[in-house]
């Protein structure tokens, strides 16, 4: 940005293409882990704090399998699917389970927690410090007629929309699928046709927390990971889903690639840490004026 | 009869308690007075809460926005215009009712419900924390320092803990006072009718928005209070420290695990709470990073799955 006296500015336009490719890289992540906390909030009814946590214990997965073993963090997507969808049940079973019926001030308090407990875990575990891998390709990039697509930011892009599509074919025609969708609509009424409530509960806060971790070993190859990073997080997850609509799955996405260019813009147009504020008044304002999100409350 | 009516238990055990707390720093040391200004001081922040959280039902995750308005205020004024904290209090407390009232006129007059109402004010407190990180004027990321002028009553400062104790005491009793007034009028009443039914408190003929909102501005003048009396107290404010997601959730806390809604919850999450993570704090130590507060994020999600309505029942049944 250029000042040009009186208080006017030139905006350089390559900067602002070159920031808005950058949110929209960024945004197709904060979709995946939208998504995850979408899919728990939908069918649970619970606003899972710790969402972020997962995201930061992704990483730290992938950043400990290829220090240690040398895997790839792409390929470590592959062992983090297991792991984390069994750990998601366990969170599902052995906590959020047995407050489903108390009231929301205690579910979110008992998110809390766990939220305190697994960001002081990884500090007394991992220590602060910031950590990142350096791979071959993390600093690679194309030039696209003059605009710079980081390759590990594509990549992260890309493999966020696949687990995206594919968790949306599969909600769509799989069996389980169908059920968590009942689930999201009618809990009474998917138990009366014979589905274990019980265990889509399970699935979906598994599916959820793999949607999370995922998203974590997609980051892993650009971004550092410390403790503290599910609170980076975290918000702009919240934001998202209003954003895109609670229970509605596309627009998660949408909701992540908006809120990625508009941070990323943010941070061109404002000083230092207000980035942030953008995506906040974005929030505040479809809290008031479009409760159920862009696309309206159609359920999927 | 009267005389039969002041020595009714539910009389004379407070009044007991209460000389027998006025005495008690003429018998500890400096580190018990601390932890008790701590137990008197979050009880107090509770209590403001309670009156939004608890009695009106609207579950706020951002009182943080009021408790660092308070602070900031009063501290600004005294760093850029001397101007002292007893005054300042209210000038920030008056500021922080006023941008409550804004909070919720918005929230309640779109109709923010629940866990949506809790993610506006979660988010109205982060605008305020990074504004205030932002802005050099007030302190940017470094937060202030408030200017130490020795013992001295006029500017709220004093070497002693024993002057902070009485202070915090007398608050948290006004805090009672005021929770006590507002349960047994008509505004009690009718937070309560909101809070059980609101569709049902308006077809009664009860104004909800307006009531919702005056929730939200007592509660808010309160925090602030405390607010002033945390940066008086610790001498220093940082906007995390101040606006950040983990002060709005220690001033809900202790009410959810005392028990919402009740006029001893507040006090005894509080008397639970504090001294325990002052314990553990003490046991395990502050130094090998992160095991305290793991315990601390541990003990919370054992309240939630133990005692899902919070202490006080407990309590009530036990003296039954």
């Amino acid at each position: 940005m250029l000042p040009l006296g009186r208080g006017f500015f030139i905006v350089d336009l390559n900067l602002i293409l070159q920031a808005t490719i950058n949110g929209l890289l960024m945004g197709g992540v904060f979709g995946l882990i939208a998504i995850g906390l979408n899919l728990i909030w939908g069918v649970l009814d619970i606003i899972n704090f710790a969402h972020g946590e997962f995201v930061m214990l992704g990483m730290y997965s992938s950043y400990f399998l290829f220090t240690f073993l040398g895997i790839d963090p792409y390929i470590s997507i592959f062992i983090n699917i297991p792991i984390f969808f069994v750990f998601g049940m366990l969170v599902q079973r052995l906590l959020i389970e047995r407050v489903m019926k108390a009231r929301f001030h205690i579910q979110i308090m008992l998110t809390l927690g766990l939220l305190i407990f697994l960001q002081n875990f990884a500090l007394f575990a991992w220590s602060s410090d910031y950590r990142s891998v350096k791979l071959s390709y993390s600093l690679t990039v194309f030039n696209v007629g003059g605009l710079m697509i980081s390759f590990p930011r594509l990549m992260a892009c890309l493999i966020a929309l696949i687990i995206a599509a594919g968790l949306y074919i599969f909600l769509k025609k799989s069996d389980i699928g169908m059920a968590i969708r009942a689930c999201t609509v009618e809990k009474e009424g998917a138990a009366l046709v014979g589905i274990n409530v019980r265990k889509i509960y399970l699935f979906a806060f598994g599916i959820g927390s793999v949607c999370a971790a995922v998203a974590g070993s997609t980051l892993l190859p650009f971004f550092y990971v410390s403790p503290t990073l599910g609170s980076v997080f975290i918000l702009t997850a919240f934001v998202v889903v209003v954003l895109g609509g609670f229970g509605h799955f596309l627009g998660a996405v949408l909701g992540g690639l908006i809120i990625g260019v508009a941070e990323a813009l943010g941070e061109v147009f404002l000083p230092g840490s207000l980035k942030q504020v953008v995506s906040l008044v974005i929030f505040i304002l479809i809290l008031f004026f479009r409760p159920l999100g862009l696309m309206g409350g159609k359920i999927e | 009869m009267i005389g039969k009516r002041f020595l009714a238990p539910k009389i004379i055990i407070p009044i007991l308690c209460l000389i027998l707390l006025l005495f008690v720093p003429l018998f500890v040391g400096t580190y018990t007075l601390h932890m008790l200004i701590l137990i008197f001081f979050y009880a107090y922040l509770g209590q403001s809460w309670n009156i939004l959280g608890g009695y009106a039902g609207q579950l706020s995750l951002g009182h943080g926005t009021f408790f660092g308005l308070g602070a900031y205020t009063s501290t600004l004024l005294f760093i850029h215009t001397g101007l002292t904290p007893w005054l300042g209090i209210f000038i920030g407390a008056t500021l922080a009712s006023v941008c409550g009232i804004f909070i919720g006129f918005l929230s309640f007059h779109f109709g923010l419900k629940s866990h949506f109402f809790a993610l506006a004010t979660i988010a109205f407190a982060e605008i305020f924390r990074l504004f205030a990180n932002t802005i050099q004027w007030v302190g940017g990321a470094q937060g202030l320092l408030v200017p130490l002028k020795g013992n001295n009553l006029f500017l709220f400062q004093f070497v002693e803990k024993e002057p902070f104790y009485y202070i915090a005491l007398g608050m948290m009793i006004l805090s009672m006072g005021v929770v006590y007034l507002q349960q047994n009028s008509r505004l009690g009443f009718y937070f309560i009718a909101i809070r059980e039914n609101e569709e049902a408190a308006k077809a009664l003929g009860i104004d909800t928005l307006k009531y919702k909102i005056l929730a939200t501005a007592i509660s808010a003048f309160l925090t602030a209070l405390g607010g002033t009396f945390y940066a008086q107290y610790v001498l220093y404010i940082d906007p995390p420290g101040a606006f950040g997601v983990l002060v709005s959730v220690e001033i809900a806390l202790r009410t959810i695990i005392g028990g919402t809604g009740t006029i001893f919850g507040p006090i005894l999450g509080s008397f639970v709470l504090s001294p325990l993570s002052e314990i553990i704090q003490s046991v395990i130590g502050v130094g090998k990073s992160g095991v305290y507060m793991m315990v601390y994020g541990a003990i919370l999600m054992i309240v939630c799955l133990v005692m899902p309505n919070g202490i006080f029942p407990y309590v009530r049944k036990f003296f039954k």
